[in-house]
């Protein structure tokens, strides 16, 4: 099938395979080697959507991903929302349409795979034109570690969109000759379809790679879609290139307002006119070796609008040979036609006045208001811009020392300035690094006439009445005009941050590449100020957008954050067990039995805990051990209460505290020999404590002779508990005697536990009898089955995080972190028992006595009652001292920490911490809830076995 | 993501690494020969300088080892990094690391 608009003897395209895609419902046809943009102009569509605030038919503007109007979204094979028909590459049965500034995620999941590879070099080169080949070439045969990034499918560049020779035959076959050399060097990684977006510290970039999305339903399941390279460089060479900009003038959004180098890389690289009959519009030289190409290919160009003066006798010698009419002074005013352009309005334009109009028709209008240079990831890289007048462009100015720029990215715009450019960059970035290059010879450009100043020209002034730049388009995504920026203006915003965030140019997908200097450019003029003294915006990555998908890359799901299990979970998950996360940690939360309620399976459990004998794994807790001959000295110095007096067999609790004498962690220490110890935290706190603990040992105490190591993992770790504990744990530890006299309270025994050497302490986190048997996590399922075995004559019931929630908290035993908030001393928890009153000094102990913390009005742990016993007070829940809620600023007398419904109360209770709590004891307050407020009388926090009856069972 | 160079390990990414604040504030002494606002002093209040900082900074990911850091502020460049019994670089630049322990040469 022959498309209409295609031209013989140009383009890299495999015009022997045809490719079938819809566009907007519409079947046609491309080739490989295509864009979505080049196939749709091959066809002679230019309109790919409407805009986003006015509806206006927009047409292709660019080739690259400056394009600001193109955006589509995929239907077929995945949907895929905002990509630029520019960017997208042609396959068979590519189905897309236009997108009207928003696009749709979808609704499935995508099934693609999405990666990341990691990347060190001694030089990264982003981009493959002239400039970025020229210092890969010199890079590589200096021997360096090269990585090589560019955007397109194959290397070139800008050289693929124009018909430039090197030594007298075309470029690219300079190119070729160039990428087979360095795919030969084994230290060179050339990446295509790779488009760096971030420069961040210490020379890493980040980039995206597109693996195969080019191959559409053909990609391969097992090759990942996409992948982020995290290339970290000593050097980085930005050859980055540069984007042409237009200029505004009326109408200037019209489809078939295409920039001139764009409509010669269409011709160049994919052998497409853009259309019939041309005029051009430009402010500088480069269009004309556009314009010559296009005519020369077969477009029709009748004029030349050169907005200068004096146009090169050379250009106009060479137009005039080609019978294009080369008008010098004028410019373009305006465009007309029904949606797509089909003229051109052109007046002579000197000292700020425009002559009378004249119309010239066409169907495609060429713009080059000059060239701003790719300069984002220089300028994130905090490479500083300065305003060069001469190009009306920022230019990179100073550099830090692993960055540079090379080729038209600094402002060269020569071929044979841009080869030296990046030769020249590559020597710079080795001798940065200690290395030497050598000289490249390098291939000569034809030589061309010294190039004519261009004009800056940022806009045309309006022939309308209204001359307010209404209908003059800066951002053609946004739908921004010059009449918004001079609104801004207007406003009184003088910074081009805040113009850039009132009228959203350059806050698109395009980030402005086609917008952003015009825009100072406009705002310098408005405000009568230098561009220079303006600025532009600042750069920010990502330079082009990014799919979540493949900033995840494989950390999703599963994958997302490690999960922790316990040498116990298979049996946890037979029994039914729910589980909840603490931390990475998944601990069983009840075992509900069929048909019971999660409240129900609880009271379930507390009971068999407080009548008969219950089981828990309590293997997540966190384990330190600590050795040597100072062990005993540094447990004094960070725990409140005295450890170095411990003995060996028996446990104490202790409490840490910070230096601000607030509660850090709690836990049991057991001492295992003289010069060593182990000591518990909470299941969340176990890095935090050890990273604490060295904190202290490492830069306060370094000369302690003490080894920290966490032994978290290295145990399992099972309460067994209830009044009947004692007789399940003499049937399996028959060699031990669990006499209370020969093994009290806050012990510790070595014994044998149904075959395995165990570690068993007598303490209680319930305040019933209980023993914490711990064994290697190995065996941790073997001791685990054999208490359940020997418990089923007692009804032994396993039981989750939630009944140890309950049970401890009818003691008042709190949770570090739950009961407290970083402002709690263990004081105020009313455990003052357990601070040291005989050591000197211990971490926490000097602030104790600052005045703060001796007020008495600090708040304090207490029990509450609801008057109607089955209210649940939900936890978090404010506390306030009257029955009706008073006009705000309400006063808040503290909150509820832990609340619970108890089996062994008959009844719901809770636990708080209220302002002067202790001396509010027998008072009534009160709990808003649900636009009412619940009647609660404060109590003692212990609610449950006051005296201490039960833990000998 | 810069790269912070542990003096055991070397050159590692910044999410190896947790923050501990200044440098080269010492636990008093005597805690209790210090009024509250004395003690105060040292347990909230730091210094925050624009510019050139002394901080501590900890492996947790690596070799789990404390270090101090002179680090700028503006421009969050590390200047040195040097072991925890080292001196503070800037105020004793040409003094001899005296209290460096066997094995801990400033880096």
């Amino acid at each position: 099938m022959n498309s209409p608009f295609r031209a013989r003897g140009h383009g890299h395209i495999d015009r022997d395979t045809t490719l079938s895609f819809t566009f907007d419902g519409t079947a046609y046809t491309g080739h490989p080697g295509d864009t979505l943009a080049s196939a749709l102009l091959a066809n002679g569509v230019h309109q790919v959507a409407r805009s986003i605030k006015y509806g206006r038919p927009r047409g292709v503007l660019a080739a690259g991903a400056e394009e600001p109007n193109a955006l589509v979204q995929i239907e077929v094979p995945f949907p895929e929302p905002m990509l630029t028909a520019t960017t997208v590459e042609l396959y068979e049965g590519l189905v897309a349409r236009g997108l009207s500034g928003q696009g749709r995620l979808s609704s499935r999941p995508d099934t693609a795979r999405y990666d990341t590879m990691h990347a060190h070099c001694d030089i990264l080169v982003v981009g493959a034109g002239p400039a970025g080949l020229a210092a890969t070439l010199a890079a590589a045969r200096a021997g360096a570690r090269v990585v090589l990034v560019d955007e397109l499918p194959r290397p070139g560049g800008s050289l693929l969109g124009t018909r430039e020779l090197l030594d007298g035959v075309p470029a690219t076959a300079w190119v070729s000759d160039v990428a087979a050399e360095i795919a030969a060097c084994s230290d060179v990684r050339v990446l295509q379809r790779t488009t760096a977006f971030g420069c961040y510290d210490d020379g890493l970039v980040l980039a995206l790679e597109k693996r195969t999305d080019h191959l559409g339903a053909a990609a391969p399941a097992h090759i990942s879609r996409q992948r982020i390279w995290r290339i970290r460089a000593k050097q980085v060479v930005f050859a980055t290139g540069a984007y042409e900009r237009p200029v505004a003038f009326d109408d200037n959004d019209r489809p078939g307002v295409m920039l001139a180098g764009s409509a010669r890389a269409y011709l160049n690289r994919f052998g497409v006119l853009s259309g019939r009959q041309a005029v051009v519009f430009t402010t500088n030289d480069s269009v004309y070796p556009a314009a010559l190409e296009l005519a020369d290919a077969g477009l029709r160009t009748a004029a030349v609008i050169d907005a200068r003066e004096e146009v090169p006798a050379y250009w106009r010698t060479a137009c005039d040979e080609r019978g294009i009419d080369v008008r010098a002074g004028h410019v373009v005013t305006g465009t007309s036609g029904i949606e797509r352009l089909s003229r051109a309005h052109v007046a002579a334009f000197s000292h700020g006045r425009l002559g009378d109009r004249q119309g010239i028709d066409c169907d495609l209008l060429l713009v080059s208001g000059g060239w701003n240079p790719a300069v984002a990831l220089f300028s994130q890289a905090r490479g500083t811009l300065d305003y060069d007048a001469g190009i009306g462009a920022f230019v990179p100015a100073q550099a830090p020392g692993n960055v540079r720029t090379a080729g038209a990215a600094s402002g060269t715009f020569t071929l044979t300035g841009c080869l030296a450019d990046g030769a020249d960059a590559a020597r710079r970035a080795l001798s940065a690094i200690g290395r030497t290059g050598r000289t490249v010879a390098l291939p000569a450009a034809a030589p061309l006439p010294d190039a004519a100043p261009g004009r800056v020209l940022w806009r045309v002034p309006s022939p309308r009445d209204s001359p307010d730049g209404s209908h003059q388009f800066v951002d053609l995504q946004r739908d921004a005009l010059v009449a918004d920026v001079l609104r801004a203006t207007g406003a009184g915003l003088r910074s081009v941050e805040h113009v850039k965030r009132y009228t959203t140019i350059g806050t698109a997908h395009d980030q402005g590449r086609t917008s952003g200097v015009m825009a100072s450019g406009i705002v310098a003029e408005a405000l009568g100020m230098d561009v220079a003294e303006l600025g532009t915006t600042r750069f920010r990555p990502p330079a082009v957008p990014v799919a979540f998908a493949a900033l995840a890359g494989r950390n999703r799901g599963e994958l997302f954050d490690p999960v922790r299990v316990t040498a116990l979970h298979p049996w946890h998950v037979e029994h039914g067990a729910l589980f909840e996360d603490v931390g990475q940690w998944k601990r069983p939360w009840y075992y509900p039995q069929a048909g019971e309620t999660m409240d129900e399976a609880v009271l379930r459990e507390c009971r068999a805990a407080r009548t008969g004998v219950a089981l828990m794994d309590g293997s997540t807790l966190g384990k330190i051990n600590v050795q040597g001959p100072d062990a005993g000295v540094l447990l004094d110095r960070l725990y409140t209460n005295m450890m170095s007096t411990l003995k060996v067999g028996r446990v104490r609790y202790g409490v840490m505290c910070g230096i601000d004498g607030m509660a850090l962690d709690d836990g049991t220490v057991i001492r295992v020999a003289e010069q060593e110890f182990l000591l518990t935290t909470t299941t969340g706190n176990a890095a935090r404590i050890l990273e604490w603990m060295e904190e202290w040992l490492q830069t306060e105490w370094p000369g302690l002779r003490v080894h920290l190591t966490s032994v978290t993992e290295h145990w399992a770790t099972i309460p067994l508990v209830g009044p009947r504990s004692r007789d399940v744990l003499a049937v399996v530890a028959p060699g031990l005697d669990v006499d209370n006299d020969a093994f009290p309270f806050m012990s510790w025994r070595d014994a044998t536990v149904a075959g395995i050497p165990a570690r068993v302490c007598r303490i209680s986190f319930s305040g019933e009898l209980a023993y914490e048997i711990n064994v290697p996590a190995w065996d941790g399922i073997t001791v685990w089955k054999a208490l359940y075995a020997a418990g089923s004559a007692y009804g032994i019931t396993p039981y989750g995080t939630e009944t140890m929630h309950v049970l401890r908290a009818e003691k008042a035993y709190p949770i570090i972190g739950q009961d407290t908030d970083g402002t709690i001393t263990p004081q105020d928890l009313g455990m003052s028992w357990v601070v040291s009153k005989k050591k000197p000094d211990f971490i926490g102990k000097r602030s104790f006595s600052r005045e703060e913390n001796r007020r008495g009005d600090r708040k304090q742990l207490v029990g509450l009652l609801p008057a109607d016993e089955q209210v649940l007070l939900p936890e978090g829940a404010q506390i306030i001292a009257t029955s009706s809620i008073p006009a705000p600023p309400v006063p808040m007398l503290g909150h509820v920490t832990s609340s619970y419904r108890s089996d062994a109360l008959q009844r719901t209770f809770a636990l708080a911490l209220v302002r002067s709590g202790t001396r509010r004891i027998g008072e009534t307050l009160y709990v808003p809830l649900d636009g009412r407020t619940v009647p609660v009388t404060v109590t003692e926090p212990v609610l449950f076995d006051k005296e201490g009856t039960r833990r000998d069972g | 993501m810069q790269l912070i160079a542990c003096p055991w390990c070397g050159e590692r990414e910044e999410t190896e690494f947790r923050y501990g604040g200044q440098a080269h504030v010492a636990y008093p002494d005597d805690p209790y020969a210090l009024d509250d606002e004395q003690w105060a002093q040292y347990v909230f209040f730091r210094d925050n300088p624009k510019g050139p900082f002394a901080e501590r900074w900890v492996h947790s990911a690596g070799c789990r080892r404390w270090f101090n850091a002179l680090r700028d502020t503006v421009t969050h460049e590390f200047l040195r990094v040097y072991v925890i019994s080292a001196q503070h670089p800037l105020t004793t630049s040409t003094a001899p690391a005296a209290q460096q322990r066997k094995g801990q040469e400033a880096i």
